[in-house]
């Protein structure tokens, strides 16, 4: 059977930058510590505008979004190297993002931690699709369906394994770049 | 090949390489500071077992800088953590705000905000301090976990910012698995016109290319005005290479490098030899503009982003509620100098907060006199709010309790490099980014000024 994935999604704009993603007051939270992860995802994307996103991303009393995946325009995750970003929206429970491109370090981080998987779309998808919507993502042909649509992204490539390994240091010990875990 | 090439190439083994190649390259330096550096140290236990032991004590730099002076416990604690691990690990450069090793950090808000909190050992913003303690040679490759570790590419290095989980690889292995980066060419020509500064340089460049204009990419600076720029403007522009979403800057290191590079290396004691690369004849660019430096002006990036450029003369019509001079771009002791330049003898009309990026620019401007005066004092005088607490400060938002934070929605001009939404603390606020001369005239009006008006 294909791996697939059906939730809603959560859409944003162009230039989401790591301070909308998490915000720097939040930092003082260590990924590595299972409560502090916990939490993290509490406040995953809690730094975007509210005027022009009205809607919660992560309801107040929760630490987990009903978004799994979430549709972005250009240039996603720019600004700090923070890994708090990937990891803070990762641990609110977000499969994917799907946007049409990204800021180095953060599709960088995403892939390392095995978080989420960070997909390019080939259309500008924030332009056709709501918050709200249900999906349904197709990690095999690298679709997204929704509204009766099916939108074409692009293939994963060379960091595919990487993610599916659960990220940097699980794919190095199956490559056998590093030792085995003793 | 292009310079960054030649480093990557060197570093992984290879005679060459190319864009697109995937290479493992060796690591020489490894800086993290308190924000990172517990997460780093995280996934270093978790992936490589806790009684591990690093790759290489004397590579690793540790500089607890971002939040410092606060009373939020999760971020004291934060540095005792690096603290904790520098003991654990024996490691030789960790510049601790206290100078005890087996103590507890803990800011005493009492005490203020302005008197220095901070034992004789600390350095301030790591990317300002990492030069001054000689921790960048030319030829090296250096991985940072903060975005703006691309600032030492000045020093002709190869250094870029990653996370935590590329840094935990690298505690424990000394190796990094990258992609060669495609290099943009920007050849510099003339020498800048009074009142123009490198910031001023690097705003007009990613207001040209566009604020995600070099992602992936390697940004690369050359020609004459590169050449007569000196090593603090050259830092600025390296460092804003991740504005326009670079994967790294770098400039050819000179005869300027190498005397700001052993007289550090000579203070501070770290290992002397290095081996710099040189300039091929043959290089290939994805892109190669050439930019007249004589003819930029006094340049902003307007709310929301680096790259929403726009000259100072022209937004004379935006009052501003606050002004900041601080950061690792900002905050250096050349920054000071030409903001107190223009305020000198004169007083600022809106709340005005300065950091200094490092305890000894706190020295060197108490230090340097202008007639009677200290620096300081003529900064003060014209009613800057001067902190002695080198750190990252407001530049970056933080605990509420963060000196200059903006904690309710405002307009402010800064000397700092980076302005999306929320990143200097409330997120309805609107930050401009400016040169220090900019920034300095705009204190002096209540709105954005070309400094031109103030200079001589
Ligand atoms: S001063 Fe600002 S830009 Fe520089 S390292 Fe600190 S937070 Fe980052």
């Amino acid at each position: 059977m294909a791996k697939t994935f059906t939730g809603k999604v959560f859409v944003v704009e162009d230039n989401i930058d790591t301070d909308q993603i998490i915000p720097a007051q939040y930092l003082t939270l260590v990924p590595t510590i299972p409560e502090e992860y916990e939490k993290l995802g509490s406040y995953a994307l809690i730094g975007l505008p509210d005027d022009k996103y009205p809607v919660d991303f992560v309801a107040p009393d929760s630490t987990k979004t009903p978004y799994g995946i979430v549709i972005a325009g250009r240039n996603f995750g720019c600004g700090s190297s923070r890994e708090h970003a990937p990891i803070a929206m990762g641990a609110a429970g977000v499969q994917a993002v799907i946007a049409q491109s990204y800021a180095r370090i953060f599709f960088r981080n995403s892939v390392a931690t095995g978080e989420l998987y960070p997909y390019e779309s080939v259309e500008r998808l924030p332009d056709v699709l709501k918050t709200g919507d249900e999906a349904t993502l197709d990690f095999d042909h690298d679709t997204l369906t929704a509204q009766g649509k099916t939108y074409q992204l692009k293939p994963l490539g060379e960091v595919r394994p990487v993610i599916e390994a659960g990220g940097l240091f699980n794919y190095a010990r199956e490559t056998g770049m590093i030792a085995a875990k003793a | 090949m292009t310079l960054t090439e030649k480093l990557l190439a060197r570093a992984s083994g290879k005679s060459a390489v190319r864009p697109g190649d995937n290479v493992w390259v060796n690591v020489d330096v490894l800086l993290t500071h308190d924000v990172c550096g517990p997460g780093t140290i995280g996934v270093f236990k978790r992936e490589f077992g806790q009684n591990a032991k690093v790759w290489d004590r004397d590579k690793i730099v540790i500089i607890p800088d971002h939040y410092i002076f606060t009373a939020d416990s999760l971020s004291n604690r934060n540095v005792d953590i690096l603290r904790d691990f520098v003991r654990e690990q024996g490691l030789p450069y960790f510049y601790d705000v206290i100078d005890e090793p087996e103590g507890h950090w803990k800011f005493d808000a009492s005490r203020g905000q302005l008197k220095r909190q901070y034992g004789s050992g600390f350095a301030g913003v790591c990317h300002t301090a990492l030069p001054r303690k000689g921790h960048t040679r030319p030829g090296e490759i250096l991985f940072g976990t903060d975005s703006h570790t691309c600032m030492a590419g000045a020093f002709g290095l190869f250094a870029t910012g990653i996370g935590n989980t590329d840094a935990g690889f690298i505690l424990g292995t000394g190796k990094l698995l990258i992609k060669v980066p495609e290099t943009m060419r920007f050849y510099l020509e003339g020498e800048m016109q009074p009142g123009v500064m490198a910031k001023d340089v690097i705003l007009h460049v990613i207001g040209d290319i566009g604020f995600d204009g070099a992602t992936y990419r390697a940004m690369q600076w050359e020609g004459p005005g590169a050449r007569g720029m000196d090593m603090d403007d050259r830092m600025t522009i390296a460092n804003m290479a991740i504005e326009a979403g670079g994967k790294n800057g770098i400039f050819p290191a000179d005869q300027k490098t190498f005397d700001y590079v052993d007289e550090r290396i000579a203070a501070n004691g770290t290992k002397s030899q290095y081996e710099p690369v040189d300039l091929d004849r043959e290089q290939s660019f994805v892109f190669d503009r050439t930019y007249d430096v004589s003819k930029l002006e006094p340049t902003v990036a307007m709310h929301p982003d680096p790259g929403n450029r726009a000259l100072a003369k022209d937004l004379g019509n935006i009052s501003l509620d606050r002004a900041y001079i601080g950061s690792c771009t900002g905050g250096k002791t050349t920054d000071f100098l030409a903001f107190a330049e223009i305020v000198r003898g004169k007083s600022v009309k809106i709340d005005t907060f300065g950091v200094p990026a490092t305890p000894d620019v706190v020295a060197e401007l108490k230090n340097t006199r202008w007639d009677e005066h200290s620096v300081w004092d003529i900064l003060t005088d014209a009613g800057v709010t001067m902190t002695e607490n080198a750190s990252c400060a407001a530049c970056l938002g933080g605990p509420v309790d963060t000196f200059g934070r903006l904690n309710t929605p405002m307009n402010c001009i800064s000397a700092t490099n980076r302005n999306f939404p929320g990143r200097m603390g409330s997120k309805e606020s609107h930050v401009y980014l400016a040169s220090p001369y900019t920034v300095a005239a705009s204190a002096l009006a209540g709105r954005i000024t070309d400094p031109r008006e103030y200079l001589g």
